[in-house]
């Protein structure tokens, strides 16, 4: 718990949720389909419009862990 | 079908065309330095921008008029695969967040204008940054004469001929952007971004509404498409084009000259890392703009322009406006989609000419340039790609500047190895990089060559048919992938290769790529 290496292991593993947005929209196989649909949208287009948001989310949470750190 | 003139449409746009010059001229005078008369303040814009204005700025000069309706014409040509934009748009954030705050950083300390200047200073090679230099003006121009059809496609929409509105617009643009350098457009972003944010917000709830929602739209357009062979889900042998089109288009992004001055022009490291979160807003509004295709499919939207047979695709978003919206609010969504041409062609002009100055001018015609000539003949050359990209567009046909765009992210891509890779070692031998860009560019141009469209034998876009090569499938894959994964392995194999020749020499220092924070601004 003392001072250099916590702080820093822990910014590590955070960058991992870069990968998590990657993964989501660049493999196809997880949303080529139509259903389920929400309001009429098949799943292919909401699930990719979701990921916008998800993200902003990602690198929000990335971005404050971050922040100030050289 | 010729298009019906409106006056009140008319009108109105041209009062915003009006309003956004004033703003431009104006702009010089915005949170201006000691003097204009350099590439850091003209051209940069003082690296002052704090997270809104960048904000901006970046979205202003990413997301752009081309964009909003090509996009959606692609989804309104062949379905599915046009949607690529979305995923492109997502994945561009995570993979350069850090890479653009360390640029940002060693840029600032050793005050780099361009992607050029990092890499003279880092890889000591003036044959290697020149190669720089030349790939990102090369990529930029045909990107600036595409902005182009986007005032085009309005243009004819609203049923007036001639070439004469372009003329106008870019000469009118010149002039501000001669004065006002980076300012002007970064002050005029503000006005686009928030009309085109309205005009999404109206069009993606008026239209389904009036059409009878977004089921209907789905169903509408899945039976226009099917009619052509397409549908609104990926074939199978679709799935490798679009994941590759959408991870190549992210990595090639922010390796053209407008989006590297959009980050330099920051305030501070954090500000390029929390802009990575802020603009997929941005993202969100482009994905709602792509389904605007499938909603001309199902209101059986004809585009207009172009030639009987092949009308010009590009006019549809501003067709299904026009026989949606009432004259008034066509007129601002015209308008929109014009000052959203106006402000990327301008950054775009502005990043290419700071580049031919910093890195071709001064270096190889007039190694003993001041700031202050740097500084005008960057002016000029901005003024010059403008009215160079209008007689461009005027003179060659519609079809064949859309496919040099494509061309453009598979030509900027080579310089990946060089700069991004060059922020994080210098293990690479300049020579090797230097190799390795030409082995990969010209595979590129080569695989660019061979591929056919419907309309083209040659430079038939940027998906690569892998039968082309033998192999018994229908996938294809996005040429600059191809090129730069050569270009890398080339690079690498002769890096040890050539250990005998001397390396260049690094001007910058571990810590100049972690620098936090621009110096406070002087009273």
């Amino acid at each position: 718990m003392n001072g250099e290496p916590q702080p820093r292991r822990t910014n590590r593993l955070v960058l991992l949720l870069l990968l998590v947005p990657l993964v989501a929209v660049l493999v196809p196989w997880i949303y080529n389909r139509s259903g389920p649909s929400i309001g009429g949208m098949p799943f292919f287009y909401w699930w990719q419009l979701l990921w916008i948001a998800g993200v902003a989310v990602c690198i929000g949470i990335v971005y404050r862990a971050t922040r100030g750190s050289r | 079908m010729i298009p019906k003139f409106n006056g009140l449409e008319f009108g109105i746009v041209v009062g915003m065309f009006a309003v956004v010059t004033v703003i431009g001229f104006l702009a010089t005078r915005w949170r201006r330095g000691a003097s204009l008369a350099s590439v850091e303040e003209w051209g940069l814009g003082g690296r002052r921008f704090g997270t809104w204005v960048t904000w901006f700025l970046l979205g202003g000069d990413l997301y752009t008029a081309y964009t909003f309706v090509a996009v959606p014409a692609l989804l309104f040509g062949t379905g599915a695969a046009g949607f690529f934009a979305v995923p492109y748009t997502i994945v561009v954030f995570p993979l350069v967040m850090f890479v653009a705050a360390r640029m940002w950083s060693v840029c600032h300390e050793n005050g780099y204008a361009t992607a050029a200047d990092f890499v003279r200073g880092r890889h000591g090679s003036a044959i290697l940054a020149l190669l720089v230099a030349i790939t990102g003006i090369v990529a930029t121009m045909p990107y600036i004469a595409l902005q182009l059809t986007g005032i085009r496609a309005v243009i004819e929409t609203m049923g007036i001929g001639g070439d004469w509105p372009l003329w106008l617009a870019f000469i009118v643009l010149a002039a501000y952007t001669f004065f006002s350098g980076l300012r002007a457009p970064a002050l005029v972003a503000f006005v686009k971004d928030i009309l085109i944010y309205v005009m999404v917000l109206v069009a993606v709830i008026y239209i389904p509404y009036k059409l009878g929602g977004y089921d209907v739209i789905f169903h509408g357009a899945s039976s226009a498409l099917a009619a052509k062979g397409y549908g609104t889900l990926l074939s199978g042998s679709q799935y490798l084009g679009y994941t590759t089109l959408a991870l190549g288009s992210a990595l090639a992004l922010f390796l053209y000259p407008h989006a590297v001055t959009g980050v330099l022009a920051a305030r501070s490291r954090d500000v390029v890392k929390k802009n990575m979160s802020l603009l997929p807003a941005y993202s969100l509004m482009l994905g709602f703009i792509a389904l605007l295709g499938y909603m001309a499919l199902a209101a059986h939207v004809k585009p207009v322009g172009g030639t009987a047979a092949k009308p010009d695709t590009t006019t549809t978003v501003p067709v299904l406006f026009n026989t949606m919206f009432p004259h008034w609010f066509a007129g601002i969504a015209f308008g929109a989609i014009v000052i959203g041409a106006l402000v990327p062609a301008a950054i775009m002009a502005i990043a290419a000419a700071n580049t031919f100055a910093r890195d071709i001018y001064k270096p190889y015609f007039r190694p003993t340039a001041s700031d202050r000539e740097e500084g005008l003949v960057s002016q000029i050359v901005s003024v010059i790609l403008k009215l160079g990209a209008v007689a461009v567009i005027v003179s060659l046909k519609l079809t064949f500047a859309l496919e040099f765009q494509l061309i453009g992210g598979v030509i900027v891509i080579q310089i990946l190895p060089a700069v991004v890779l060059g922020l994080y070692t210098r293990w690479f031998h300049r020579w090797a990089l230097a190799v390795g860009w030409l082995v990969g560019m010209g595979l590129s141009v080569y695989m660019l060559y061979v591929t056919k469209s419907l309309t083209a034998n040659h430079f038939g876009g940027a998906s690569f048919a892998l039968s082309t090569w033998g192999f018994h499938t229908k996938l294809t894959i996005w040429t600059g992938l191809v090129g730069v994964a050569v270009n890398l392995i080339v690079a690498a194999v002769l890096t040890p290769l050539l250990a005998w020749l001397p390396k260049g020499r690094d001007e910058t220092t571990p810590d100049d790529y972690l620098e936090a924070e621009a110096p406070p601004i002087p009273a």
